[in-house]
């Protein structure tokens, strides 16, 4: 028992966090949100450059090793900066279902190109998934990142299948989207090929842990950062003759937003950590740190554009970007409520 | 980053399970499940002496003191098969956790043999002389007054709060011994014995109907020249010393007991029905996962051995327990209903849910309110202004 990170794991968060602050900018964030939501020479330059994007995917399967602590650290790192990446659809969902559930052939044939970055990969959640043999029928209206994808993987109660985006039968729509760094598509398939994953199951609980994992993870480097920055904010803002940040009703806001973060990097790593050690409570631990992680998220974004005044409500200024970004987090994979009545069916001993 | 225990480690919880299991299977069977600090005191510390005999009382202390030098995945099982075993808290938690440790870290080598291997023992029970009327969230205004008279302490004041006091044999005080000083200077830092004719202890009674508080006179009270820790003068920093010991292992052993209490509350639940309650379900959900966050969040502590930097886990964990603790027990009496404000008790004594409804207000005032926290973890953990001090 040791709960804090190793020398390495210290060294790729100071690497993370070095590479998003200088380079996943405001200013190329707000380019990226213009066009499909993702700074693509940001991704290149992350997958190809840092060499990070294999980790959380096994060496077998041509990724770093390592696991979801790495990945939650880079996760938390990229939210700190909200940046405009598909590091939720191409690696902790697609990359991680084809590791864990792909056949040898898909893993040769699709996880080089997801690791470089050539490949952008989005998950569909498709209620109404049909398969005729290998033809699929599938919709969902929230695809994250659907119009930057070339691959999909399409999920639904009969299995998962990997689908190319440019198939025939595959539509794709933008949508304007709240949260501008990771918006939505509509993708309609009708008859296309799919090539279904070798064992799905594995596929999708592996990509689930690990994506509720990344959300929870950028949920809480998002909510340090909205921290930092309002502290760095109320040192500087002089009304009454006194740094705003010098009077207790401020002052106290503050300290609960750090209350509530501590908790949430506690299940963050917790609740990795728990996936990769194969913790009987690893399941309770991952709906704990998506339903906490991501409500902390919005607390401390919210509290950002109150604690900011008048100018935390300008398009100018990033509070917005936090706080959509945070409003996303909640929803995506299932809100707090839900988690925690998934919680509350352990507990009170209804499950198996 | 690791949470499993080493199988050496098992086998450890393993022995700790065994050993403590049979004694509340045994010889103190009638101590097993109390849940308040005061019932049954004295066979209390026949328990802390019985633990002391078998080397299990202060394990993480250093061998030659009396402890073990268990390691620190050792002390965290060791404090959680305590509490999963059913035992009561720790009657000298005040010796084994404040008194101690501040031995070990500013004691001499002589106070070190008079008091650790007595402590260990069971045989020496401290309480703690900080708060007075009028210094409670603002310590450094204390006005008991310590003088050098014929080569003696005496020690004229009142201290409150004193938890415990009527079963401890010593006391630490924190006193003025430099008249006219303010605030934190002039302050010394006392170990009194408590039964002499110098001071007086008078229970307080609490909302709950228990009196595990005190206050404490001094009229004239006495101790040797040589009991003070660290210099004449110099009281505050050795205060400040002892009180950055309180969130040590022992936060894991307090929350098996609150791991005790939402099991309660989960069974109630359970049991009346309100179990399918969509509310009381997300309430007993969010409850579950603020415990586990405690654990994870003194794990993260207790393993963080740079002490450079802000320790973030440690700042915030007296009010994320304190104010998880009082909606604990304000979910208690929702699920419980009217059949929680009635005792079967003779007096005014409640069972474990309602007097945790009742006690736990005192969790988020004692050992600083949770406004104070916000306080220090404004000022300490994030650099913000200190609150502007008026004339003392």
């Amino acid at each position: 028992m040791d709960f804090v990170f190793t020398d390495e794991q210290r060294m790729i968060a100071e690497t993370a966090q070095a590479f998003f602050t200088a380079n996943a900018t405001s200013e190329r964030t707000r380019a990226a949100m213009a066009a499909e939501g993702i700074d693509h020479a940001l991704w290149l330059a992350f997958c190809q450059e840092l060499g990070l994007s294999g980790i959380g995917v096994p060496e077998a399967a041509g990724g770093a090793g390592l696991g979801l602590v790495e990945l939650a650290i880079i996760a938390e790192a990229a939210g700190a900066q909200v940046a405009a990446l598909p590091l939720l659809g191409s690696l902790a969902l697609v990359a991680q279902a084809i590791a864990a559930g792909g056949s040898d052939e898909q893993r040769t044939a699709w996880l080089p190109a997801l690791l470089a970055g050539e490949t952008i990969a989005a998950h569909v959640t498709a209620t109404d998934l049909a398969a005729d043999g290998n033809r699929i029928f599938a919709s969902s209206a929230s695809v994250a990142h659907g119009s930057a994808a070339q691959l999909l993987l399409v999920s639904g109660a009969a299995g998962s299948w990997l689908v190319r985006a440019d198939a025939p039968g595959v539509s794709v729509a933008a949508q304007t989207t709240m949260d501008q760094t990771r918006p939505y598509a509509r993708v309609t398939i009708t008859g296309a090929e799919g090539e279904p994953l070798a064992d799905g199951g594995a596929g999708a609980q592996a990509a689930t842990n690990a994506a509720l994992i990344v959300l929870a993870a950028e949920g809480l480097g998002l909510a340090q950062a909205a921290l930092d920055r309002t502290v760095a904010y109320s040192r500087d803002r002089v009304q009454f003759g006194r740094t705003i940040g010098s009077f207790q009703a401020y002052k106290h806001r503050l300290a609960d937003m750090m209350v509530e973060i501590e908790q949430a990097r506690s299940a963050v790593y917790w609740a990795a950590c728990a996936v990769d050690e194969g913790a009987e409570d690893a399941q309770l631990a991952v709906h704990a740190a998506k339903s906490f992680a991501a409500d902390t998220a919005f607390r401390c974004a919210s509290d950002m554009i109150q604690l900011h005044g008048g100018i935390g409500f300008t398009w100018d200024h990033d509070a917005h970007l936090f706080f959509k970004r945070a409003r996303a987090l909640q929803t995506m994979m299932g809100n707090g409520d839900w988690h925690r009545e998934q919680i509350a069916a352990m507990v009170l001993g209804e499950t198996e | 980053m690791k949470l499993g225990f080493s199988a050496a480690e098992e086998e450890f919880r393993a022995e700790c399970a065994d050993w403590l299991t049979a004694q509340m299977a045994g010889e103190f069977a009638d101590i097993k499940g109390i849940t308040t600090l005061t019932e049954k005191a004295e066979r209390r510390k026949e328990w802390e002496q019985h633990l002391g005999e078998h080397g299990w009382g202060c394990i993480g202390w250093p061998k030659v003191w009396g402890g073990r030098d268990a390691s620190l995945a050792q002390q965290v099982i060791f404090a959680e098969e305590y509490a999963r075993a059913g035992i009561p808290g720790r009657v000298n938690h005040i010796g084994i956790e404040l008194a101690g440790p501040t031995l070990l870290t500013l004691g001499t080598e002589e106070q070190k043999r008079r008091f650790l291997p007595d402590i260990a023992a069971g045989k020496t029970i401290f309480c703690q002389g900080f708060s007075e009327p009028n210094a409670g969230s603002d310590l450094a205004s204390v006005r008991t007054k310590a003088r050098l008279e014929n080569g003696e302490w005496a020690v004229d004041g009142q201290k409150i709060w004193t938890s415990l006091a009527h079963i401890s044999d010593w006391i630490f005080v924190v006193a003025r011994s430099e008249e006219g000083s303010k605030g934190p200077k002039g302050l010394t830092f006392l170990m009194m014995e408590l039964d002499q004719p110098g001071i007086d202890i008078r229970p307080i009674r609490q909302i709950n109907g228990d009196a595990e508080f005190n206050e404490t006179f001094f009229d004239g009270a006495r101790c040797p020249e040589d009991s003070l820790i660290g210099a004449v003068g110099d009281g505050w920093r050795v205060a400040m010393t002892l009180l950055s010991f309180e969130r040590g292992v022992s936060t894991l052993g307090q929350q098996m007991a609150f791991r005790n209490e939402l099991d309660a509350i989960i069974e109630a639940a359970k049991a009346n029905g309100t179990s399918t309650d969509p509310l009381i379900r997300q309430r007993i959900a969010k409850a579950e996962i603020g415990l586990r966050l405690m654990r994870y969040g003194a794990l993260r502590m207790l393993s963080n051995t740079d002490h450079a930097s802000v320790d973030g886990a440690a700042l915030t964990y007296k009010i994320q327990w304190a104010s998880w603790r009082r909606s604990l027990g304000e979910l208690a009496m929702d699920v419980l209903g009217q059949a929680g404000e009635v005792t079967d008790h003779d007096g005014y004594e409640w069972p474990m849910l309602p007097n945790l409804f009742l006690y736990s207000r005192a969790d988020t005032i004692y050992g600083g309110t949770n406004q104070i926290q916000r306080n220090l973890i404004a000022e300490r953990g994030l650099g913000l202004p200190r609150e502007p001090r008026g004339e003392a």
